[in-house]
């Protein structure tokens, strides 16, 4: 097995699950289930072994099953190219989100460089008519998978920038400070941009001669208002924040640099924009990139990412639904796939492994059947 | 709650479980601890407090804390007068002499900037600083501050201060200090960031 993959999963005190244990061979994941059995849960917990707030970008704190209140933990054995990890993370009563990766602790970030993990979620399927914000973070996932030094980059910005923001609306004219805040700001704004990118072009690559049934999508990087985004390197940043600084306090926070950028979609074959497509094209774009991500990660980190995919089934037809899985299959990812019917399922044939959800006086029970 | 001890005592475990690296656990057991040994420990250690509480008091020069006006390090002869270590805080100026790696003189800043944290330059021991380098004996500022964003504005915040003055400002090999803290590096790590520092 050279592939990333996790080979056990224990869930404690998390969301409506008082405790789970799975042991999988690798194979892509069934979980079925009526719905509020528990298998969403499932798939967020599996997240909170990636750096930030998981898929459904809830607190910490809320993901704790709410009869116990005293924190929740995630216990993961994941096999990752030719290495074994066991990853623990959790929260006890109102600490901060913490990781041990073999026994040591380690910062969130160091998940990145072990585990990749992509998801889609129903959420997403408004994600080319809704804020750019998704958008953004959506890149920001697919960015992060390549490179794991984005989610550093990105925080590094962040602390910056809520600085440099505290400086404006304090009305501060201390230009030394603005300028030293600025120096990181653009460092890492330039980083950002660059890794994202660098995704994209990935992305894009990986799409050119792929076998897929699902349609091409061309994507670029733009500004907050759909125009062309500036080169985001160091220099033109540095020069854009120094030259806003005027604009920025009347506004009481940074209104340039690549926290602002937004991602934009065509669906190549049609010269269309993705917010004007179909329901359905719209889903078939999403799940055609999140497939092109993982063809190119399984070429330059060496094993395809974890995918989540929630609820994505129900809402292909049948020939959609049995391509997705041969892609999956052929890719070699341990895809964690939910549906309320074990019938969809059904084209996977003995490629998955099948979890049986379901709930009992809020509690969940999981079946794993083989 | 009470452990059935007098409240004297009782007070003196509550005090010690506010120091950093006990809790009121491993208070009550150091506390427990003293008095068992009361010649040994409890008795010299509330004298030394004593003393200590009417002596310890910053250095009016550096802001290394001593007990008396001018710390040990300011006054040496055999300290270098050229060359300054720029520290956020008397912890990391005391991880630096435990490495016995620099044998300039120090300034401690006694924070690092934080707009969120409303700490600016004016919070910083920063006006004495300029001061210490404009009476022209010092040739190069070492900014031995975190790899932290904080610390990482605090030191470009400092260079762009201090270069005009005409000094050399160099910083400490990037990346080393992991999270910050220099007091949690050990002394190989600390010597090999100074041999490796560079200016920004
Ligand atoms: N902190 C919590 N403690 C206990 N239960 C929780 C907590 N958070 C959510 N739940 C419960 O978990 C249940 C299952 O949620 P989940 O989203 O996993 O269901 P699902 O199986 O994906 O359902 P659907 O098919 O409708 O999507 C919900 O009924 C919810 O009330
Ligand atoms: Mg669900
Ligand atoms: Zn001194």
């Amino acid at each position: 097995m050279t592939r990333l993959a996790l080979t056990s999963l224990k869930l404690a005190a998390f969301r409506s699950h008082a405790s789970l244990r799975v042991e999988t061979d690798g194979r892509p994941v069934a979980i079925y289930g009526p719905n509020g059995a528990g298998k969403t849960n499932i798939l967020e917990a599996i997240s909170m072994l990636s750096p930030g707030r998981g898929l459904r970008r809830a607190a910490a704190a809320d993901m704790a099953r709410s009869a116990t209140g005293i924190g929740w933990r995630v216990t993961a054995e994941l096999h990752s190219l030719e290495q074994s990890h066991e990853v623990v993370t959790g929260v006890e009563g109102d600490a901060a989100r913490s990781v041990t990766i073999d026994g040591k602790a380690a910062a969130q970030v160091a998940l990145g460089r072990i585990a990749r993990i992509l998801w889609l979620v129903p959420v997403m399927d408004r994600l080319w008519l809704e804020g750019a914000g998704e958008r953004r973070r959506f890149l920001d996932r697919m960015a992060l998978s390549f490179t794991p030094s984005h989610a550093e980059a990105s925080i590094t910005y962040e602390r910056a920038m809520r600085d440099r923001n505290r400086l404006l609306k304090d009305q501060s004219r201390d230009a030394g400070w603005y300028d030293a805040l600025e120096d990181q700001m653009a460092r890492a704004g330039a980083a950002i941009t660059a890794t994202r990118m660098e995704a994209l072009s990935r992305v894009a690559r990986a799409q050119e001669d792929a076998a897929t049934a699902f349609p091409r999508a061309t994507l670029s990087i733009t500004g907050p208002d759909g125009e062309d985004a500036p080169d985001g390197s160091e220099d033109q940043l540095r020069r854009a924040f120094a030259e806003g600084r005027r604009r920025d306090m009347a506004a009481g926070r940074t209104l340039t640099g690549p926290h602002r950028a937004d991602l934009s979609a065509i669906y190549t074959d049609k010269d269309m924009p993705a917010r004007h497509c179909s329901t359905g094209e719209q889903k078939a774009l999403l799940i055609s990139l999140i497939l092109a991500n993982a063809r190119a990660l399984a070429d330059s980190f060496g094993a395809p990412p974890i995918l989540l995919l929630d609820e994505v089934a129900a809402h292909l037809d049948t020939d959609r639904r049995a391509a997705l899985y041969d892609e999956i299959c052929a890719l070699g990812a341990q895809a964690w796939m939910t549906g309320t019917g074990a019938e969809l399922f059904d084209a996977l044939g003995p490629r998955a492994m099948r979890l049986h959800v379901t709930e009992e006086g809020g509690e969940s029970r999981t079946q794993a059947e083989a | 709650m009470s452990d059935g001890a007098g409240k004297e005592i009782e007070q003196l475990i509550a005090l010690m479980a506010k120091l950093p690296g006990l809790g009121p656990r491993s208070a009550r057991r150091a506390v427990l601890t003293m008095i068992k040994k009361r010649r040994l420990l409890l008795d010299p250690l509330a004298q030394a407090m004593t003393e200590v509480a009417a002596t310890a008091r910053e250095c009016v020069e550096c802001g290394n804390i001593g007990t008396s006006d001018l710390c040990d390090i300011c006054t040496s002869p055999k300290r270098d007068q050229t060359i300054l270590c720029i520290v956020e805080d008397v912890s990391d100026l005391w991880a630096m002499e435990r490495a016995q790696v620099f044998s300039g003189r120090y300034h401690v800043l006694g924070g690092v900037l934080s707009a969120l944290d409303g700490i600016g330059p004016d919070e910083l021991k920063l006006p004495k600083l300029e001061t210490r380098v404009a009476q022209g004996q010092i040739k190069e500022a070492i900014l031995a501050l975190g790899a932290t964003v904080d610390g990482q504005t605090t030191a470009h915040y400092l260079a762009d201060r201090l270069e005009p003055l005409g000094i050399t400002v160099t910083t400490l090999a990037q990346g080393v200090p992991v999270g910050g803290e220099l007091d949690y590096l050990d002394d190989g790590t600390i010597s090999a960031a100074l041999r490796a520092r560079k200016s920004l």
